[in-house]
């Protein structure tokens, strides 16, 4: 029953939340709202008895991701309404719409191989974490190492895309520019 | 023995190939003397080879590589030298050497020189590959072979425009190559129906197979077989109706036509019926034997009557070459294979002598070939008078040169079958073709000098080229001697050429006959020597007549085949052209293309460069997708 | 109850609200807000099936995906920058330099 009205109450917030993400005007209205989205599908997480995965959503997406994507915003000036000519409503929320319709009678339909056997079921009385640990540490291990370095790779990148010429603030040149322009009127 | 045999076939196709190098290079002289050094080298290997043929009295089998194993057919590479290739290898290089040596001096001024060489060469070992091979396939491959380098020979002057009658009777060398090549191209698609007759009923294509096992095949695949394979001898051989390219080949360069004439070209049909002798001699086929004969007959005598009134030299002596043939068919036909390799052999010498001969005169005269224009030019051209002369005689048929032999032995046959009606016709034309090579022989060398109004200085040709064609000249002379021993060596085994002896009743009229034959020739030659050796006199009167026009224009057959053959085919590939080819074909190549071509206009308005835009597209992409997803969905 | 349907049509649902905002939106920083609302859809996909076949896998896909969305994000950033410094805009009607 609660796990029901948990599920109801979080989809509700969720698919709301990211709405405001996609619709909204405001750059930080919208990463505001996608990170609250983000807190809720790490609660269908706990949901699903994935409680590690949940804490990872929690630190990664909400932490890490967001605070990156709040210091990308300090570059452009996140204030101001974005100006932009969206993509005609009709056309968008047909595809949208078709797309979601077809997803979900693909996924309502009685789903084939049900006899799937489990390759690593999860360990008896040990709890997710350890579980997890375990099937990453001796199955996935040259993955997880693969992705250790595609992270360390993204690291480096990031910091040299990002750290060249900082010492020129773009948006204060920009402002100033705006600002003459103000002045000019 | 088996390294000369090698020796004997690759030596002219590495001549070929060594000259071809310099394909585009100026003239070079030593290209034609290397060409002409392996050739004689071809023609030493095969007088050892054939020295080795008459001691041992055996031929020689050789299996170079497996060439096409399929299934069921298996196709070595091999090569046979027994009694019948070994002389026609003898033939084939000596005249090919002579020819070289002669081409040297003929092809002096021609700046494509190396080209000429590589061509005769190849030419040359196509035929050898034809006479050598062991089997249906090989005797094709050469056949084709021979085709081919005869057309690019033919052709060998092909900027050559056609010339009006008035200045010189000639069409054009490209014409008249491809009339060559298309002419026995239908004939060498009923060969090949033959040999795939062959190989179909016996499952084979080696002669030492083939041959064996026709007493055991049906008449109606006897007799296909056997007509098949004659009508691609026809073709090769030009025999009626497929005459017409061989005096239009005249358009090359002479010594071409010496080759073609004598050795590598219009012998091999001959050839194909001799070497296919256990086919031919089959009761079953006695009919298509026969009629082989009387078609020879026929063109023997509808060849030297064109003869008798043709100005142009080169002309005459290709219809005295059509005549011969005829004759050869009317032996082999008849039974008298040996015979008939034994004419193929003297004709091949004395003939290659007439045509070098004529080209020395066409060389002397700046490539003049009207005789009526000629005259008296034995004052100039001692050497080539003496040669001419020699040909002539033995072409006539006057003893004690070679054609009085081989050809008397064909009349004899003719008589001895019992076909007193082709023995008729082939006397007749015995005296025509005396009549026609002394008239030209006079019209060239005899009576007034006809050729100072035309402001043309002749001159001899170089000695060196005048030495090259006395072996020709001796054996021209000589050759009818051997008659006895050949008879002996080519029918030492029976299997491979059947024995043909006169019947004791004809041997013993055979003094009277060959008289009568004699008398035939010798009184050709008196009614030319009476008419033209004191110079030309015309005679309107006669030159107008239905039958001198009915002459002068081949029995008005070509203009029949361009008439019906030719016409009729031009309009329907126009026909077919205009409206199959450029409405259905070609428009639906182009409308395939026109529609890339409009797609790919109109869709390059998608092309915004708009990343926005690309992703809507790649949204309809993935809504076309998962619809087929969802359709598979329900219905599973 | 709750059923792995249930789950998968959210999936669907939170991918498609993504997908409406990459077909919409002319800013790329919006585009990659969205492309995150997609990759985390995938997430619970992957996790219910996980749950509900009572098996791992599922989760290590997620942990995987978390991962290239990290890097994604490392690497966009720091792309974006770049192209703001260049061109001085983000909005991609700005941007289309590549007409054909």
């Amino acid at each position: 029953m609660y796990e029901q009205i948990a599920f109801y109450l979080f989809s509700v917030l969720t698919i709301g939340l990211f709405l405001v993400t996609v619709l909204t005007k405001n750059i930080l209205y919208a990463m505001t709202s996608l990170a609250g989205g983000m807190v809720f599908i790490s609660g269908f997480f706990f949901l699903l008895e994935a409680d590690f995965l949940g804490v990872v959503q929690l630190i990664v997406y909400v932490g890490a991701v967001m605070a990156l994507y709040a210091f990308a915003m300090m570059f452009f000036d996140a204030t101001r309404d974005i100006k932009e000519n969206t993509t005609s409503n009709y056309l968008v929320f047909f595809l949208g719409g078709m797309i979601a319709l077809m997803l979900v009678i693909i996924f309502i339909a009685p789903i084939m191989g049900d006899n799937i056997q489990s390759m690593y079921p999860p360990i008896e009385g040990a709890g997710n974490a350890q579980s997890v640990g375990l099937v990453l540490f001796t199955k996935y291990l040259v993955p997880f190492e693969v992705a250790a370095l595609m992270l360390l790779v993204a690291m480096i990148s990031g910091i040299i895309l990002a750290g060249k010429k900082m010492d020129n603030s773009l948006t204060t040149q920009e402002d100033i520019i705006i600002e003459k322009e103000e002045i000019i009127k | 023995m088996e390294k000369f045999v090698y020796i004997a076939l690759f030596a002219p196709l590495v001549g070929s190939l060594f000259a071809a190098l310099f394909g585009m290079t100026p003239k070079k002289t030593f290209i034609g003397v290397i060409s002409s050094l392996l050739l004689a080298t071809s023609f030493v290997a095969s007088a050892i080879l054939a020295t080795y043929v008459v001691q041992t009295g055996h031929g020689i089998h050789v299996t170079m590589m497996d060439w096409i194993s399929a299934g069921d057919l298996d196709i070595p590479f091999g090569f046979v030298v027994d009694q019948i290739s070994v002389t026609m290898m003898v033939v084939v290089t000596l005249v090919s050497t002579v020819v070289h040596i002669y081409s040297i001096g003929y092809m002096d001024h021609d700046k494509s020189f190396n080209r000429f060489f590589s061509y005769l060469s190849a030419f040359v070992f196509s035929m050898l590959i034809l006479v050598m091979s062991d089997n249906f396939a090989g005797l094709f491959i050469g056949w084709e072979g021979v085709g081919v380098c005869s057309w690019l020979l033919i052709g060998f002057w092909y900027h050559k425009p056609d010339e009006s009658p008035d200045v010189n009777p000639s069409i054009s060398p490209s014409w008249a190559a491809n009339e060559a090549f298309i002419v026995n191209r239908i004939a060498d698609l009923a060969m090949l129906v033959g040999i795939f007759v062959l190989y179909w009923s016996t499952g084979s294509l080696q002669y030492d197979v083939v041959f064996p096992a026709l007493p055991y095949l049906d008449d109606a695949i006897l007799t296909t077989a056997a007509i098949a394979l004659f009508i691609g001898a026809m073709g090769k051989s030009a025999q009626f109706p497929l005459h017409t390219w061989l005096t239009d080949a005249m358009e090359g360069p002479t010594p071409v036509s010496a080759l073609i004439h004598a050795a590598t070209m219009v012998t091999a049909g001959v050839f194909l019926v001799i070497r296919a002798n256990p086919l031919y001699s089959m009761p079953e086929v006695s009919e298509v034997s026969f009629f082989i004969a009387s078609l020879g007959t026929f063109v023997a005598f509808f060849a030297a009557s064109m003869a008798l009134i043709e100005r142009d030299l080169k002309r005459i002596i290709a219809y005295s070459t059509l005549s011969q043939l005829g004759y050869m068919f009317a032996a082999a036909g008849l039974g008298a294979y040996w015979i008939a390799l034994f004419h193929l052999a003297a004709h091949a010498f004395f003939k290659a002598l007439l045509f070098l001969g004529a080209g020395n005169v066409m060389h002397a005269m700046h490539d003049e070939l009207d005789i009526f224009k000629m005259g008296g030019l034995k004052r100039v051209m001692r050497g080539t008078y003496l040669y001419m002369g020699i040909a002539s005689i033995a072409l006539a048929g006057i003893p004690p040169f070679a054609g009085f032999f081989s050809k008397d032995a064909i009349i004899e046959t003719a008589f001895n079958e019992g076909t007193l009606v082709l023995w008729t016709i082939l006397v007749v034309t015995a005296g025509m073709t005396a009549f026609y090579s002394f008239r030209q022989v006079f019209l060239t060398f005899d009576g007034n000098e006809r050729y100072k109004e035309f402001n043309i200085h002749p001159h001899e040709m170089y000695k060196f080229v005048l030495i090259a064609m006395s072996p020709l000249a001796l054996l021209a002379m000589i050759a009818g001697f051997f008659q006895e021993e050949f008879h002996k060596f080519i029918t030492t085994s029976l299997e491979i050429m059947p024995n043909y002896e006169m019947s004791h009743h004809t041997h013993e009229l055979a003094l009277y006959l060959g008289i009568l034959v004699l008398i035939f020739a010798i009184g050709g030659i008196l009614l030319a020597y009476k008419k033209y050796a004191n110079g030309l006199v015309r005679n309107e009167k006669v030159e107008n007549s239905f039958i001198y026009q009915l002459l002068k224009n081949q029995y008005y057959i070509p203009a029949f085949y361009a008439e019906f053959i030719s016409k009729p085919y031009a309009l329907i590939s126009t026909m077919l052209w205009k409206s199959v080819d450029m409405k259905i074909v070609d428009a639906t190549v182009d409308g395939i293309a026109n529609m890339f071509y409009k797609g790919g206009d109109n869709t390059r308005k998608m092309q915004t460069g708009n990343l926005s835009n690309y992703l809507n597209w790649m949204a309809v992409g993935l809504v076309i997708m998962l619809l087929v997803a969802t359709i598979y969905t329900l219905k599973a | 109850m709750i059923g792995l349907s249930h789950y998968l049509v959210l999936s669907g649902l939170v991918f498609s609200v993504g997908l409406v905002g990459v077909l919409r939106r002319r800013n790329l920083l919006m585009l990659f807000f969205a492309t995150e609302i997609m990759l985390n859809a995938a997430n619970i996909a992957f996790a219910a099936v996980s749950y509900y076949y009572n098996d791992l896998t599922g989760q290590m896909f997620a942990f995987f995906i978390i991962a290239v969305a990290a890097s994604e994000v490392a690497v966009g950033l720091g792309l974006l920058i770049v192209l703001y410094k260049k061109f001085g805009t983000l909005n991609l009607d700005d941007l289309a330099s590549m007409k054909g």
